[in-house]
């Protein structure tokens, strides 16, 4: 547990949280290994898990009927993967695919949400981080709305 | 052979700014779908020095004229380099010239990138779509003097697999272990990519460079380079670290027609390649 909480506290996601709150959290984490190709989860599926990811590098994909598989975003090395885990319906709109071996934090969903409750301020602590990296999801998603390479750019 | 890369606000060798030069088309590549490399020799032999960043005024006879950013080795300014993509009626007749065919140059214009003075610093190159044509003599530049400088970073991005620039070069250049290149796309397919995919943004946070020596050369769509300036401010660079290659319509390409005016510059004249702070107060107003 010690090196899961070393490991928590060195992530840049968790820069600056309270130790106390490494050590609660740290009882809903796991390390997990994902080989290349592996599918992390399927569109549809229940979001009970998010992940730190320590290295590699994923995929998120949607299926497009008659085109198939379309690559929307890769995460790697420091990213954290999942975000619908917080949002009602907590439902994954996503397939995650590892392209390479990957190395992540895996947390239980309802162990953190539980913990969220019995301590709030750990759950602001925590929707503050994620919603910056929904903003910064949601920022990037817009840039490429504008399809800023196009003729017309 | 003396290489300049002081800014020149003239042609190298013309006296009359606004008369062309005639070059024959000696190679035509096929970068992406719209975007042709021209490699173009000068009929009359005559050295032509460049500085990375400097842009020519390409004329095709009976068509019209374009500004065009120079793209190859400073260090071979003989062979004139220019990638074009076609998105007008000029660059679409360009882009269809065959070997042989004969088009008008003025030049080189404009300012450069500060390869120079940039020396002993880190260097970032961030750069999307076909922007890194006019980054690439920069590049070139900077692999000739790698010794010159410390940690070297390419960060790229494009619309797809399909449409990146100089995809054998980038490669190349990734196989090198003294520059870090990234490249990522806006969308693909599992089968064709497994590189990155997101905006060139993303790729920032993770470029190795230290923020308080580095200099960063930025050129892509303006939108893009918005971004990008945010997020290199992120990383703590001061606006005089971060410069830009500005776009807007060029006609005389000498500051006498005003038509590329830029708040108190004219992009022909005082730009291409600016030093943002220089720019900030314009920069990303609507109305200029």
């Amino acid at each position: 547990m010690e090196t899961l909480e070393r490991l928590l506290s060195e992530h840049p996601f968790f820069k600056g949280l309270d130790p106390r709150y490494i050590q609660l959290i740290a009882g809903c984490a796991r390390e997990v290994t994902f080989k290349a190709g592996e599918f992390i989860f399927r569109e549809g599926d229940a979001a009970s898990h998010f992940w730190l990811i320590r290295n590699g590098k994923i995929s998120l994909e949607v299926f497009a009927p008659g085109r198939g598989p379309i690559m929307i975003e890769t995460l790697s090395d420091s990213d954290v993967m999942g975000w619908s885990w917080a949002v009602p319906p907590y439902r994954k709109q996503y397939d995650a695919r590892a392209l390479e071996l990957t190395r992540a934090l895996e947390f239980d969903a309802l162990c953190i949400r539980g913990k969220c409750e019995e301590e709030p301020r750990l759950g602001y602590e925590l929707f503050k981080r994620f919603s910056q990296i929904i903003g910064q999801r949601l920022q990037a998603t817009r840039m490429r709305l504008l399809d800023i390479y196009g003729t017309h750019a | 052979m003396v290489l300049t890369l002081r800014p020149q606000t003239t042609p190298a060798v013309h006296i009359d700014p606004m008369m062309p030069t005639p070059f024959r088309v000696q190679r035509v590549r096929r970068e992406t779908s719209d975007t042709f490399t021209l490699e173009l020799e000068a009929l009359a032999p005559a050295v032509r020095a460049f500085a990375p960043g400097q842009f020519n005024m390409v004329y095709l006879f009976g068509v019209g004229e374009v500004p065009i950013s120079i793209s190859g080795d400073p260090s071979r300014p003989e062979i004139l380099v220019h990638t074009v993509r076609a998105v007008g009626p000029v660059t679409t007749a360009i882009c269809k010239l065959k070997r042989g065919d004969i088009l008008g140059v003025r030049g080189p214009f404009g300012s450069c990138w500060p390869v120079v003075e940039a020396a002993g610093n880190d260097i970032v190159v961030i750069t999307g779509g076909v922007g890194l044509a006019p980054l690439r003599p920069a590049i070139y530049y900077v692999l000739a003097h790698r010794g010159e400088y410390g940690r070297v970073a390419l960060l790229y991005g494009a619309r797809t697999p399909g449409d990146m620039l100089y995809r054998k070069e980038l490669e190349a250049w990734r196989g090198q272990f003294d520059l870090q290149v990234d490249v990522t796309v806006d969308a693909a397919k599992p089968d064709e990519w497994r590189g990155n995919v997101g905006v060139v943004t993303t790729l920032i946070p993770r470029a190795h460079f230290d923020p308080h020596h580095v200099t960063a050369l930025v050129c892509g769509p303006e939108i893009m380079m918005r971004f990008t300036i945010l997020e290199l401010q992120k990383r703590g660079l001061r606006d005089d670290q971060i410069y830009i290659s500005m776009e807007r319509n060029m006609k005389c390409a000498i500051g006498f027609c005003g038509r590329c005016q830029y708040g108190p510059n004219f992009i022909c004249k005082d730009g291409p390649v600016f030093r943002f702070d220089t720019v900030k107060a314009v920069f990303g107003k609507r109305e200029i």
